[in-house]
């Protein structure tokens, strides 16, 4: 598996849930991975209910068989200090230009340079080194902007090319780009069974390979279980009412009669649900990359939750040499 | 996750619902304390200019603002409907093939009242341009238009959106030909953007490293830079090492460029935001009854009442409903497995399904076409949920009629099984809107049962908006 696998998504689909449930499951079995956000949401602390992730790594859960999960909540702000710190001494100079509003400027109105900050942090975490040789992180999962936004996001070096032509931020995003371009990375899409969803992930893979950006799998989420099709609700609606308000009213169900029409109504729309979903997963096919598919969490994507989505992730050959 | 078609027929019954949800599984502090969301009075109200459709991603705003849109001008009001990053799907439902930067008329609105439709989708760049072009001479807008700052800027700087969205609302506004604007908010990383953006862009226009930045040019271009003070000189000489010497010398003429434009910007960015602080604005916020949605939207309701903002609501799309809702998911899971252990003894324990169709040829999409693999590049699509209940896939061969008591059994057993998750499904909703109206108890809201589909068609757009001026979600 690729070191860096980051996770994309159109809003809603749950990419956050997929990103840290993938975390635990490369982290199982004594690996080490290192989740992080880079949109400043908090979403990662949310999950795991704790508190608010600082600008730091730190250790956030433990996977099965002794592996652990770091996280980061990488901040645009912190990370461009840092930079002027380690590579000019500029601890100081940093505040005054904190103060004029340059800091600001960098990270949020230049265009790009919030986004090589982002990344290179992340990179950075994916190439660091332990003192006896070991990467510091056997994967690093990132939870990354939607898919309306991904490719420009990964897309830094064209970004930044028309405008820092050389020097560190030039440079920075040309090692990012060697990193996010190569076999090292990863870029998955996470998607539900609807249409709107399902078009901006084609849309999406299809940018996201025009940029020479490495694809990965599409992420089938909330993928529910289905009971009765369409065949079998059009038997019901038959002439059978009487015949399923009697079967209730055995099976210990009171006031059968008064049930029957809701729960065939109930039962029609799942039948359409289970069409539609149909239709898009032959448009995922069309799309022609394997997949993951994780079930739907009837009671919420809570920590019980992910550990599930994780052990699925296993099953479905995640963290597999 | 969707279960309903739009159209004249039943509507789910949150009411019947709600009693039935409070009295089993959720505790107190169910909607009806909640005061309700009445959309159609605001659309009415020819005093509302502007309706804002705000909230995270992925929880329908645009669709919820083409939907108002609709309803609006079939209750007779002049509307356009600024949209920002549309699905191809609704545009096309607005019989729109490309929306641009233009308002279009919208064909097929019904009403007698005089009302129309227009709509339009937000191109930031254009939107940008324009004002560029309106508000310099021909030469000095080309030299901004063709410098690498500002090319960057305007087509991906993360704010740049907002701000547009902004300008362009206020633009609208200011033609009054519509007499109600419906705005969309762009897909921000968070859905308080819409409002920083704009206030971020400013105060860079306006601040003191803008100021920094100019002084050179002003004096002479680089060479000003000797008649800079230390401090100063040392700053631009950290960012020029940092960004590239260039980088900062776009930068800078950039700025010269735009010297006498920014104070137009400042001061529309803030008449606009006083538009949106003012009486005749409207905000809706917009989310699904998900944990992170309904986060974003209390955020939301907090900073607007911060700014003073106009809160009219939250609109509370795909919200689940059942008719059934007196008989909780405990008692029909246990009916089933009655039905289940006493007729069907030739299936293993929890499964359901119909005829003896073998459990394995059921999950359509993951066994049954592992035969094909041709169709599909990977074997990589195991089957997603292990507990869950194996499809039954009745086929035309094996009859549809249950003749027997077993098949009987069996179909009942699978609707009470779908029964039990949908009232799974409807608790954990429950739980997640009880949180929010426990921290704003205050917040009008309206229900908008789910679909079963994307919208298609205008048609879809008034089912919709149907259901949007129903608070309690149905009819």
């Amino acid at each position: 598996m690729s070191r860096l696998q980051v996770v994309s998504g159109k809003g809603g689909t749950g990419k956050t849930t997929v990103a840290a449930a993938l975390a635990l499951a490369l982290a199982t079995e004594g690996k080490r991975t290192l989740l992080v956000e880079v949109e400043g949401r908090q979403g990662i602390a949310q999950l795991f209910e704790t508190e608010a992730l600082p600008y730091e790594e730190r250790k956030i859960a433990v996977a099965p068989g002794g592996g652990e999960v770091y996280a980061l909540a990488i901040d645009a702000e912190r990370a461009l200090l840092d930079y002027l710190q380690m590579f000019y001494k500029l601890g100081g100079a940093g505040r005054a230009l904190k103060k004029l509003g340059a800091i600001d400027f960098a990270t949020t109105i230049a265009p790009g340079v919030r986004d090589v900050l982002l990344t290179g942090k992340a990179c950075e975490a994916v190439r660091r080194r332990e003192r006896d040789g070991h990467p510091a992180y056997d994967h690093v999962v990132m939870d990354a902007p939607p898919t309306g936004r991904i490719t420009r996001f990964l897309n830094v070096n064209d970004e930044v090319a028309g405008l820092a032509r050389i020097g560190p931020i030039h440079n920075q995003a040309q090692a990012v780009m060697k990193v996010l371009k190569s076999p090292d990375t990863a870029v998955h899409l996470v998607t539900l069974l609807e249409e709107m969803p399902v078009q901006e992930t084609a849309d999406g893979i299809a940018e996201l390979r025009a940029a020479g950006l490495p694809v990965g799998r599409v992420v089938v989420n909330m993928v529910r279980p289905q009971v009765l099709d369409e065949a079998a609700v059009r038997a019901a609606s038959g002439d059978h009412r009487e015949a399923i308000a009697r079967t209730l009213v055995s099976a210990g169900v009171t006031g059968g009669a008064a049930l029957v029409e809701p729960l065939l109504d109930q039962a029609a729309e799942h039948a359409r649900r289970v069409e539609l979903e149909r239709e898009q997963r032959a448009v995922l096919d069309g799309i022609g990359l394997p997949a993951y598919e994780l079930p739907y969490l009837g009671d919420g994507a809570d920590i019980a939750g992910l550990y599930r989505l994780a052990k699925e992730l296993r099953r479905q050959g995640v963290g597999a040499a | 996750m969707t279960e309903r078609t739009p159209g004249p027929e039943r509507t789910p019954v949150p009411e019947r619902n709600r009693e039935a949800v409070e009295g089993t599984a959720v505790g107190a502090g169910g909607l009806d304390a909640v005061p309700a969301l009445e959309i159609d009075p605001i659309l009415d109200d020819r005093g509302t200019r502007i309706i804002v459709c705000c909230g995270s991603g992925g929880v329908g705003k645009t669709t919820t603002a083409a939907a108002l849109g609709v309803r609006a001008a079939e209750r007779g009001r002049r509307v356009v409907v600024l949209t920002i990053d549309p699905a191809r799907r609704l545009a096309q439902s607005m019989g729109i093939d490309a929306l641009d930067n233009t308002p279009r008329k919208v064909d097929g609105i019904k009403g007698s009242d005089g009302g129309e439709l227009h709509a339009m989708m937000l191109d930031m760049k254009r939107t940008f341009d324009e004002i560029v072009e309106a508000h310099a001479d021909p030469a000095r807008a080309r030299a901004i238009l063709e410098n690498p700052f500002y090319q960057s800027l305007s087509a991906g700087f993360a704010g740049t959106q907002e701000y547009m969205a902004m300008e362009k609302l206020g633009q609208l506004r200011a033609r009054d030909e519509w007499d109600l604007i419906i705005v969309d908010t762009p897909p921000s990383r968070s859905a308080l953007d819409f409002l920083d953006a704009p206030k971020r862009l400013g105060s860079f226009l306006d601040g003191k490293f803008i100021k920094l930045l100019m002084a050179p040019a002003k004096v002479g271009g680089r060479a000003g830079m000797k008649f800079l003070n230390v401090g100063m000189s040392m700053m631009s000489g950290t960012l020029g090492k940092l960004l590239g010497g260039q980088f900062l010398g776009d930068v800078q003429t950039f700025v010269a460029a735009m010297d006498t434009m920014f104070g137009g910007f400042r001061t529309r960015a803030d008449a606009t935001y006083r538009l949106l602080q003012a009486p005749g604005t409207a905000f809706l916020v917009v989310a699904a009854p998900e944990r992170d949605a309904l986060r974003e939207a209390a955020y939301f309701v907090e900073r607007l009442a911060a700014e003073g903002m106009p809160l009219a609501g939250l609109v509370l799309n795909r919200v689940h409903g059942s008719g059934a809702a007196g008989l909780s998911a405990e008692r029909a899971r246990a009916a089933a497995e009655n039905l289940e252990e006493g007729r069907m003894g030739d299936r293993g324990p929890g499964k359901t399904g119909l005829r003896g169709v073998p459990a394995t040829s059921s999950e359509p999409s993951h066994h049954a076409t592992a035969a094909d693999s041709s169709a599909r590049p990977s074997a990589a699509r195991p089957s997603a949920a292990p507990e869950a209940a194996p499809t039954a896939d009745v086929t035309e061969e094996h009859g549809t009629d249950p003749d027997t008591d077993q098949d009987l059994a069996r179909l009942t057993a699978g609707l009470l099984r779908l029964h039990a998750e949908r009232m799974r499904v409807l608790a954990r909703e429950q739980r997640t809107r009880d949180r929010f109206t426990a921290l704003h108890p205050e917040v009008a809201v309206t229900e908008v049962a789910a679909l079963p589909g994307d919208v298609h068609d205008l048609a879809g757009l008034r089912a919709i908006g149907e259901r949007l001026s129903s608070p309690r979600g149905g009819s």
